[in-house]
């Protein structure tokens, strides 16, 4: 973790008391739910953080506490560094405030983790499903939805796969 | 069409009308713009000045549907649009064929999953079905002729019943 | 046998102004199946006469459900399935999550593998720019650019198609460095490309960069300014036309673009307020700087392996599995199995012609990836139209979409 990196690190460890860990280069930074949107404000306005550049969560299935991480990656155009924040979440009734009223990005990336994971963002102006087609029951990317694959069609479920093409006649 | 269904069994004259019916189908059929995802742009290609297929009578692509005859369906079907595509084909009059290009349209391609239909043919019938990924404009050309050798096939009694 | 849905507008309610449900103003489907919207993308249009009042996108017609596939397979298996989500980089995708596998494990690249990555990244930006330009003159009705933008595109789908034998879905940069070594006809082709090209960008800025036609209908329209695009996430040239200098070659380089000299060209660095004509113009002059970079770098190509020695991530070549034991067991290992991961995350981004391209990858000891997301510029790019197209009118907004440069593949992934 280099310079640039130990001043905005230890000012978010002293106001959140945050743990923070590093791979080869990179810091990620755990921030609790209730915090996320203050320490997000607080990068925005005193670090230079113009830029959301990703917003995503990420599954652990079988384990319930946190059973969800949402990642948000920041980038700084003035000093050219980068960071991310995770927020772990627990898997009945997930739930993080909003940020779009730091970052408008946040808007659209929202929905899309909310379609995708299930996860509620308090105070979103517009929580609809965003790539699903309406109506669609369940959240695609958790580990318990199936992937839905259709199986190879082999003798002995023939008519099974071809009940389904009931045009493929010619 | 109906004139058509009565001289269905008249000799000669039915045989030297279909021919006619048939070549005059095929040397101005009119393609509906209908490319989804990667495929299309092979098939833009294919349109374009290198790989020519105004040649085949494929003069101009149509995006209405009212006005074309032919529905090239270029790319993933995924299931939010599968009631878009079902309702573009309902709308498309009188003769009309269909042809799958690409993997994805004919048979779900790379993607086995939950979002897209595992071939075109689960909501419309094909006629033609082009491999590759994406294929080649030659491979479309190549679809395009045999089509066109389907439809100077087609004869009157068989037209009889409506699809 | 389809069925006409009763349409709903009460779900459209907080996005649509309260003028649409007394009947002062329309609203009009601009559907999923159109002419100018490039792919299938749904616009809802609140019209009041000609005048744009709202334009809200729906998006979502190509999901495709990427991301959960990755994870059911290896890692240098999902490869496969990253060229289908732009379709106009693909190369360039390739780059982005082979980079990112690279980074998770340790691998290195060699330097001649490198420089071959970027002559083909950059020969696939011209060719999406090509695109861009052609699918924007059709938008504006000026058909021939489209024909002669094709013409040149055949020559650079002919270099990819001498490397790896397909035109577009390459799967040609692998993780280690490429997949085999380029062909003798190579070198004389790209030189042959570099030698008529820069003729043929004056061929198109001669078409449409003075013509008062597209002048009257491009200047002034869709203006966005530095601080509303860096909000929304914009990147790529649709922020480089409104001032803002930000280019990840130049600011975190990769895969040694520090050493070929270009620049990058910005408009508007003082007003930073760009609009459909400056985005235009980003894109023609983007056209020579790759060209540059493409000939700097095919002169530098250093002699060596093109694949990284390190076995346990590399399969070995043929040649060596008759001979060697340990070979035939990497062999067996790598492409039943495939290679384990460490339990880590990474985030990594490269420069896609239409912006930042970003891949979060996540691991967790096995051969399957645990959570690959790719961070896709058009889908940032696609939420400022609202914002922009305010007050304009349906003409307007077709040309304003067309110079955002957005894929669909892109953004439903």
């Amino acid at each position: 973790m280099d310079k640039k990196h130990e001043k905005i690190v230890q000012a978010l460890q002293e106001k959140f008391s945050a743990t923070y860990e590093d791979f080869r280069d990179e810091v990620h930074v755990f921030i609790k739910a209730e915090q996320i949107v203050e320490a997000l404000t607080l990068l925005h306005d005193k670090y230079e953080f113009e830029l959301l550049s990703a917003l995503t969560a990420t599954d652990y299935y079988p384990q319930q506490t946190p059973r969800f991480h949402v990642v948000y990656q920041l980038s700084s155009l003035a000093k050219n560094i980068t960071l991310q924040l995770r927020v772990p979440v627990n898997g009945d009734q997930p739930k993080v405030p909003t940020a779009t009223r730091v970052y408008d990005t946040a808007n659209w990336r929202e929905r899309e983790v909310f379609d995708m994971f299930g996860i509620q963002f308090e105070g979103h102006p517009d929580p609809r499903r965003i790539l699903s087609p309406e109506g669609m029951e369940g959240h695609p990317l958790r580990k318990d939805f199936p992937l839905g694959y259709e199986e190879p069609q082999f003798t002995f479920n023939y008519d099974d796969i071809d009940l389904k093409k009931i045009y493929a006649k010619e | 069409m109906g004139v058509e269904q009565k001289l269905g069994d008249m000799g000669i004259v039915t045989t030297k009308l279909e021919e006619l019916v048939n070549w005059s189908r095929t040397n101005a059929m009119w393609p509906m713009l209908f490319g989804l995802a990667c495929c299309a742009i092979e098939m833009m290609a294919a349109q374009a000045s290198h790989y020519d297929m105004s040649r085949f009578g494929m003069e101009l692509m149509r995006a209405s549907p009212r006005q074309s005859d032919l529905m090239i369906v270029a790319g993933r079907v995924s299931r939010k649009m599968a009631p878009v595509v079902r309702r573009l084909y309902d709308q498309m009059p009188e003769p009309k064929w269909a042809i799958a290009m690409g993997d994805c349209a004919s048979c779900g391609g790379v993607f086995n999953n939950y979002a897209i239909l595992q071939g075109v043919d689960e909501i419309i019938p094909v006629d033609v079905y082009v491999a590759g990924c994406p294929p080649r404009p030659e491979a479309l050309i190549h679809g395009v002729v045999t089509l066109y050798e389907k439809v100077k096939g087609e004869k009157f009694k068989d037209l009889a019943v409506v699809k | 046998m389809a069925q006409i849905e009763e349409v709903n507008y009460e779900q459209y309610k907080h996005l649509v102004s309260e003028r649409a449900f007394t009947g002062e103003t329309m609203l009009l489907n601009m559907g999923p199946q159109h002419p100018s919207t490039h792919g299938v993308l749904r616009m809802l249009l609140e019209l009041d006469g000609e005048t744009v009042v709202n334009a809200i996108p729906d998006i979502g017609y190509l999901h495709t459900g990427i991301e959960k596939n990755m994870e059911a397979k290896t890692y240098l298996k999902a490869e496969v399935m990253t060229d289908r989500l732009d379709y106009m980089n693909t190369t360039g995708n390739n780059l982005a999550y082979c980079m990112a596998v690279e980074k998770l494990v340790g691998l290195d690249v060699p330097p001649r593998a490198q420089a071959i990555r970027v002559i083909l990244t950059e020969l696939q930006r011209i060719a999406s720019h090509l695109v861009f330009l052609g699918a924007f003159g059709l938008d504006l009705a000026a058909m021939s650019v489209f024909l002669y933008c094709f013409r040149e595109r055949e020559m650079i789908l002919d270099i990819l198609e001498l490397c790896s034998g397909q035109r577009m879905m390459t799967t040609y940069i692998r993780p280690g460095g490429v997949w085999r070594d380029v062909p003798e006809e190579f070198e004389p082709a790209v030189r042959n490309f570099i030698k008529i090209f820069p003729k043929r960008v004056d061929e198109y800025e001669a078409l449409l960069t003075k013509n008062p036609i597209l002048l009257d209908r491009l200047v002034g329209i869709g203006i966005l300014d530095a601080q509303t695009a860096l909000s929304h996430g914009v990147t790529g040239p649709t922020l480089r036309a409104s001032g803002v200098d930000w280019d990840l070659r130049k600011a975190r380089p990769y895969m040694g673009y520090e050493q070929y000299d270009f620049n990058v060209p910005v408009r508007n660095r003082d007003s930073r307020k760009g609009d459909t004509f400056d985005r235009y113009i980003v894109h023609i002059e983007e056209f020579r700087e790759s060209l540059k970079i493409v000939e700097q770098a095919l002169n530098k190509l250093p002699k060596g392996p093109v694949q990284s020695e390190n076995r346990k991530f590399v399969p070995p070549p043929r040649a060596e599995i008759g001979v060697s034991m340990e070979a035939l067991i990497h062999h067996f290992k790598l492409w039943t199995e495939g290679f384990p991961a460490p339990k880590a995350s990474i985030y990594s981004a490269v420069e896609s012609p239409r912006g930042e391209l970003g891949v979060y990858l996540e691991g967790d000891g096995g051969p399957k990836p645990h959570r690959v997301h790719m961070r896709t510029p058009s889908f940032d790019n696609l939420s400022v139209i609202n914002k922009i197209t305010q007050g304009h009118l349906v003409a307007d907004l077709v040309a304003i979409l067309a110079s955002i440069d957005i894929v669909l593949g892109d953004i439903d992934r």
